[in-house]
């Protein structure tokens, strides 16, 4: 897998326009990522000013104070939804909600793409092609028959319900990339592997999955995020100590005093955002490689 | 060791005839090549025989046990893949050793049984690399290798050489041959070389459009080749066919068809042509080779010999020997010619035929008569 070479669309013109054409990029795309990093650095800021220099200065203003105190009030000190706890224990709901949901649908995902690339039947094909319906499903249209079934076994408002609802939703993703990655390994391997006596599962922990990583990786990230992330299924289906903290941010926001408490909020916040943030530093690189990367030699 | 004897054996896809009724009896200890064009089915029905693919209809025996139904892991065959299909994340000896893993050797005997192969094949300096750090003659050797660590009753080789380039590929053809001489093992070879074919088969399997066309030893497949197909696509440059008519009057002649001069006439051996076949339509054929310049001393020593002349249109050198494009009866004609005896273009040149070495075959049927 030799790395691409960066091709560069100025190659051919001279060294003056070279720089002119240069200092015009990059003045262009610091802009936009100031631009970008802005809303961030807004709340990073407010997370740290106490409220009287925020309601003094306004929301949006360099800081005049400096505490680390909000962080620790929003993390378990804060009252939300009637407990006093901070956002700790709504923080765990989710990790004890995504861990499992990531774990079990990426690893129902690579079975499914192991099956849907190597073991074909008569109609896997169309059984994929529905399975890549789900990618296309908005969340609302699933609402009422996920609160059918979360009725019907007794889980709903439970980190188990939430698990199982991001499973299911989750696999025509996980699915989708596997089998798209496993496509790409040669069947002679299979083949070869047959007749050297290898059954479906040996095949499976042998061959497919030392080859995996790097789509594994991808799903992983994929599906964490995702999971962490969402709120529509995690604000309808919990309530209470049991909601996850997507759901607990805005009980935290809508909390019973008048006075909003931008920088414990803004402090939350961030909190809230900042699995998904360091899943994307640990494996970003792994991300983009996984994404673009197709043939297995 | 094992023969193998396949009767009657069809294959379809979906509607698609692939094979439509082969017939094949291989004996212990023989080498038989499957050659032929892409798309005749010859890799088809070898992984019919590895039990990668399911059987339509037919039977495919291993010794006297049919097989058609038992999974690839217990009919005790070993195949060597065109892609090598070696096990990227694994070493060497993790590559060879992964079959008997799965069949439960105990680790002493694995040990023993790649230290051999190793030997064999000359690459025990490579049994801690993967196969991504292997070149191309290297793997192949890594993949034959783990196909005779099992020890199987059958090799299969699919197209094995095709991904290495010219030079290697003699090479290891060479070494392929050694193995075999040395080992004596029944083995099925699929290839659409027909050099490869040659020289390694004791028998070739010649397959078209889902049959086979011939079976039978390479030397008869070259100098008695069943049909015009077989004709063809044997030898290069390949035969050539030339339209003609049997002249059984008096001692038996074949008569080329006219082109703008005389018909050519050239006698043909005893017991080719009776009353019967008088004035029959053939199809002359008659390899490069056993056309060449008129030579009287030489041509004393062959029994039945024609004369044509012909004007020279192309010579294309290739070293060993000069092949020529000649015009007989209106037709395009390769003669091969010894270089130092080459003629010029435009040059009219006698040629002699070595009838004995002719093939007529029935223009209907394209049938060797």
């Amino acid at each position: 897998m030799a790395e691409a070479t960066t091709y560069d669309p100025l190659g051919a013109v001279g060294t003056w326009s070279r720089r002119r054409a240069k200092f015009i990029i990059y003045t262009l795309v610091t802009l936009f990522a100031l631009i970008y990093v802005l809303p961030l650095f807004v709340v990073v800021t407010n997370s740290f000013r106490d409220l009287r220099d925020i309601s003094l200065n306004g929301l949006i203003a360099l800081p005049h104070s400096f505490s680390l105190d909000y962080w620790s009030q929003a993390w378990d000190k804060f009252c939300v939804g009637g407990t006093c706890e901070g956002i700790k224990p709504f923080f765990f709901n989710s990790v004890s909600m995504v861990v499992p949901a990531t774990i079990i649908s990426t690893a129902i995902g690579s079975i499914n793409g192991y099956i849907l690339s190597k073991w074909r039947f008569p109609g896997s094909e169309i059984l994929f092609g529905l399975m890549t319906l789900g990618v296309f499903m908005p969340g609302q249209m699933v609402l009422l028959p996920w609160a059918r079934v979360l009725g019907l076994l007794g889980i709903i408002n439970t980190t188990s319900g939430l698990v199982l609802i991001h499973c299911v939703q989750g696999l025509s993703f996980t699915t989708l990339f596997c089998r798209n990655y496993y496509v790409n390994i040669p069947d002679d391997l299979i083949k070869a592997a047959r007749i050297d006596g290898a059954g479906f599962w040996r095949i499976f922990r042998k061959l497919i999955l030392p080859l995996s990583p790097p789509i594994l990786i991808v799903t992983v990230i994929w599906q964490f995020t995702n999971i962490w992330n969402e709120f529509l299924f995690a604000v309808i289906f919990s309530s209470g100590t049991h909601q996850p903290i997507t759901a607990a941010l805005i009980a935290l926001s809508a909390g019973g005093t008048a006075v909003h408490n931008y920088n414990i909020e803004s402090a939350a916040v961030l909190i809230a955002a900042l699995p998904p943030l360091l899943i994307y530093l640990f494996g970003g690189r792994y991300f983009l490689r996984g994404l673009t990367q197709g043939a297995i030699k | 060791m094992a023969s193998l004897t396949i009767q009657s054996l069809k294959k379809n896809f979906g509607s698609v005839p692939v094979l439509k009724g082969i017939d094949l009896e291989v004996k212990t200890g023989e080498f038989v090549v499957l050659v032929g064009p892409s798309g005749c089915g010859k890799s088809t029905l070898l992984a019919i025989i590895a039990g990668l693919e399911s059987v339509t209809e037919g039977q495919v025996k291993i010794d006297t046990r049919v097989v058609n139904t038992v999974p690839p892991k217990d009919r005790d065959i070993a195949m060597v893949f065109q892609s090598y299909a070696l096990y990227p994340t694994m070493t060497v000896r993790g590559n060879m050793m992964f079959g008997m893993e799965s069949r439960g050797v105990p680790k002493p005997a694995r040990e023993k049984a790649v230290a051999r192969v190793a030997e064999l094949l000359q690459i025990e300096s490579l049994l801690d690399r993967k196969p991504s750090q292997l070149s191309g003659g290297q793997r192949q050797r890594v993949a034959m290798g783990r196909a005779l660590v099992r020890d199987p009753a059958l090799f299969l080789f699919d197209e094995p050489l095709s991904n290495l380039d010219a030079k290697l590929r003699v090479e290891m053809r060479t070494e392929i041959k050694k193995l075999y001489q040395r080992l004596g093992k029944t083995t099925i070879y699929v290839t659409h070389d027909q050099v490869e074919a040659m020289t390694l088969a004791s028998r070739i399997a010649v397959m078209h459009q889902g049959l086979v066309q011939q079976f039978a030893e390479p030397r008869t497949v070259y100098d008695r080749p069943a049909n015009m197909f077989v004709a063809s696509f044997m030898g290069s440059p390949s035969m050539n066919f030339l339209p003609a008519q049997i002249n059984a009057s008096g001692s038996p002649t074949v008569v080329l068809a006219e082109g703008n001069g005389e018909p050519n006439r050239l006698p043909l051996p005893k017991g080719v042509a009776n009353a019967d076949s008088d004035h029959r339509p053939v199809v002359f054929g008659i390899r490069p080779e056993n056309l060449t310049r008129y030579d009287r001393r030489q041509a004393e020593d062959i029994p039945y010999l024609g004369t044509i002349e012909a004007p020279v249109e192309v010579v294309e050198p290739t070293g060993a020997e000069t092949m020529v494009v000649v015009r007989i009866a209106g037709r395009e004609v390769i003669a091969r010619f010894e270089p130092n005896a080459a003629p010029a273009v435009g040059e009219k040149v006698k040629l002699a035929v070595d009838m004995t070495k002719a093939c007529l075959f029935d223009p209907e049927t394209e049938m060797l008569i």
